[in-house]
């Protein structure tokens, strides 16, 4: 491109060069490049106006209390337009989770790294299966947990552990953690 | 584009004189679908689904556009939009129940007609572009209906594009991105409802240009017929108005009573009652299931359930989903055969109706719930269905001893003809 319009450019004076090379020959270049990048240019806000718009992602965040969820109980919490659980995990489903070898798991995750120092036994999970984004069932009370007492999907029936992590079924990941922080005690900032 | 011996359209009034020297546009249908197009004289009522297709097609779009008038792609309000077209605009509950049904009716029709396809391996040179637009058209028809689907904002509306955007998900690295861009947010909303009914709203329009390219492309070889030998001359044809708008005309009959049946007495046969209950992003539906006519996919999608090498199962699933509809583009390829017509393939016939079965079996499994036994029936039934037309087809078309076929169209029909000699097959273009 730089090289052509340098030729032209001289040219524009004599008309065509020794090279062959005419003034119309930079008139077409230049035209068409102006359209093709102008029409390139265009396409950008036609892609990007499907995009999330902005009050979209103001609600990015949520704020929930964790205190008053008794062990074995969990709550559904909405985050970004999801569902979100959180789990106060038994000590019998503590063991059980910590019980697993890494190597038996589909996405090798700890419990502790799925949870936060001083809180290992709340388990923050999106509500959402990592197949093909059913709310799995398990949160609410008489609900279906699954073969490993976690969460069990029942679209296409993908069993979660007690640490929301995947032990069977067609799901790729384990419940996915949201970015949280407690913001106090019991309370945490989601988002 | 047609045979030597096509009747030429000669305009009788000054008025169709005049329009024929501006825009010969009376012409263009005489020799698309009038007595100036020669069709082969044997075609039996399996030959009927392409007309049907397109009433169907005019169909979704006039009952489309009129509820388009009454409804708002507005989730607060689309759900109960949906029950306004049913209890007060005038006559809105037959537009919409003909609209619903309709969609069913068309994919039925479509079916009838690939199947037609399959087994009079209508496929084969020359007539390629025409199957490969066909099966643009199915891609298209599947994007609409499915989207169609998402606008009354029921339970199944949103479950369905929540698992259907979730295919996209399944794409390394871009996918989640990818899926936020389609949806607009990170769960169908708003934004996912009111690009669907844009998109809902056009995609009709270009589905009818698809048609029309597709009937361009058949004018040019001419119709293919149950013998599957070539038109040589012109005892082997008959116009097309009056003898096949006739036999059309009679099939769409037969189809239009089973279809006022339907929207008269059993209209919500073929929907979901979940989807009589509004979108609730809390709560996920017992089964979720997509409209019947995309079950055989949707089992293919649930069957893999096991990674395999580094492919997540996930990703699986939804690239077998996608090759189950994207080999038809190669079907003209993989099926060497000389011969077209399952009539004289004594081999071909039994893997069509095994296939057929297959297909069936899918259809079943699609809308079954994902337990055992129906997981590894669905790995069985998508295994085979990809082995027949990768493995079974081509070694058909090699081993296979195909029966004799008659020299024309006129001794199959008659059971005689005179092969004068002197007489060259037909020129087939003009």
């Amino acid at each position: 491109m730089a090289e052509s319009t340098g030729t032209a450019t001289a040219d524009m004076i004599v008309g065509e060069g020794d090279d062959g090379v005419r003034r119309r020959d930079f008139i077409n270049i230049a035209a068409v490049s102006f359209a093709g990048i102008g029409g390139a240019a265009t396409l950008f806000p036609l892609i990007s106006q499907m995009a999330p718009s902005a009050d979209v992602l103001a609600e990015s965040s949520t704020e929930l209390d964790t205190g008053a969820i008794a062990p074995g109980q969990a709550i559904k919490a909405i985050f970004r337009k999801q569902p979100l659980f959180v789990r106060r995990l038994t000590a019998a489903e503590l063991a059980e989770a910590n019980a697993v070898g890494l190597d038996d798991l589909r996405d090798p995750q700890t419990l502790a790294d799925r949870t936060k120092e001083g809180h290992g036994d709340v388990l923050v999970t999106m509500g959402v299966c990592t197949h093909l984004g059913c709310v799995p069932l398990g949160a609410a009370e008489g609900e279906n947990k699954g073969e490993y007492g976690g969460y069990f999907c029942p679209c296409h029936g993908s069993h979660y552990d007690t640490a929301g992590r995947i032990r069977k079924g067609p799901a790729p990941t384990n419940l996915e953690v949201p970015e949280y922080e407690f913001t106090s005690d019991s309370v945490i900032r989601v988002g | 584009m047609s045979f030597s011996w096509a009747r030429q359209y000669e305009p009788q009034t000054g008025v169709t004189k005049w329009l024929d020297e501006r825009l010969p546009l009376p012409r263009l249908v005489y020799n698309a679908v009038g007595a100036g197009y020669p069709v082969p004289r044997n075609l039996n009522y399996m030959w009927n689904f392409g007309v049907l297709a397109g009433f169907f097609l005019v169909l979704q779009i006039i009952t489309g556009v009129v509820l388009a008038m009454h409804y708002a792609s507005d989730a607060t309000v689309a759900f109960a939009k949906v029950e306004h077209i049913m209890r007060d605009v005038n006559w809105g509950w037959l537009m919409r129940y003909m609209h619903a049904n309709g969609a069913s009716f068309f994919f039925i029709v479509i079916y009838l007609h690939i199947f037609r396809g399959f087994f009079y391996s209508s496929y084969k040179a020359p007539r390629e572009m025409i199957w490969l637009l066909g099966v643009v058209i199915f891609l298209l028809m599947m994007a609409t209906a499915f989207m169609g689907y998402v606008l009354p904002w029921g339970q199944m509306s949103f479950w369905g594009a929540k698992v259907i955007t979730g295919l996209f998900g399944a794409i390394p690295v871009v996918g989640e991105p990818l899926q936020v861009w389609l949806l607009g947010g990170f769960a169908p909303d708003d934004a996912a409802l009111n690009r669907f009914f844009s998109l809902h709203f056009l995609l009709p329009f270009v589905i009818a240009g698809v048609v029309i390219l597709h009937i361009w492309a058949l004018h040019i070889p001419g119709s293919s017929n149950p013998t599957g030998v070539e038109v040589k001359k012109e005892s082997d044809t008959v116009p097309f108005h009056p003898y096949y708008t006739a036999k059309d005309g009679f099939g769409l009959g037969v189809v239009l009573i089973v279809f006022t049946i339907m929207v008269f007495f059993l209209p919500n046969m073929l929907g979901h009652p979940d989807n009589y209950i509004e979108a609730n992003p809390l709560s996920t539906p017992a089964l979720i299931v997509p409209e019947w006519y995309f079950y055989p996919f949707y089992a293919i999608l649930r069957a893999f359930t096991f990674d395999f090498f580094f492919v997540p199962a996930k990703l699986l699933g939804v690239i077998a989903m996608f090759a189950s509809i994207l080999i038809w583009f190669i079907l003209p390829w993989l099926d060497k055969s000389p011969v077209r017509s399952g009539h004289y393939r004594p081999l071909f016939r039994i893997f069509f109706w095994i296939l057929m079965a297959d297909m069936a079996l899918l259809f079943y499994l699609g809308g079954a719930h994902a337990e055992e036994p129906y997981i590894m029936l669905s790995q069985l039934a998508t295994a085979y269905y990809f082995l027949h037309f990768l493995v079974i087809l081509p070694i058909i078309s090699q081993i296979e001893k195909p029966r004799p076929l008659p020299y024309s169209i006129t001794e199959a029909v008659l059971g005689k003809d005179e092969p004068a000699a002197g007489t060259k097959p037909a020129e087939t273009s003009a």
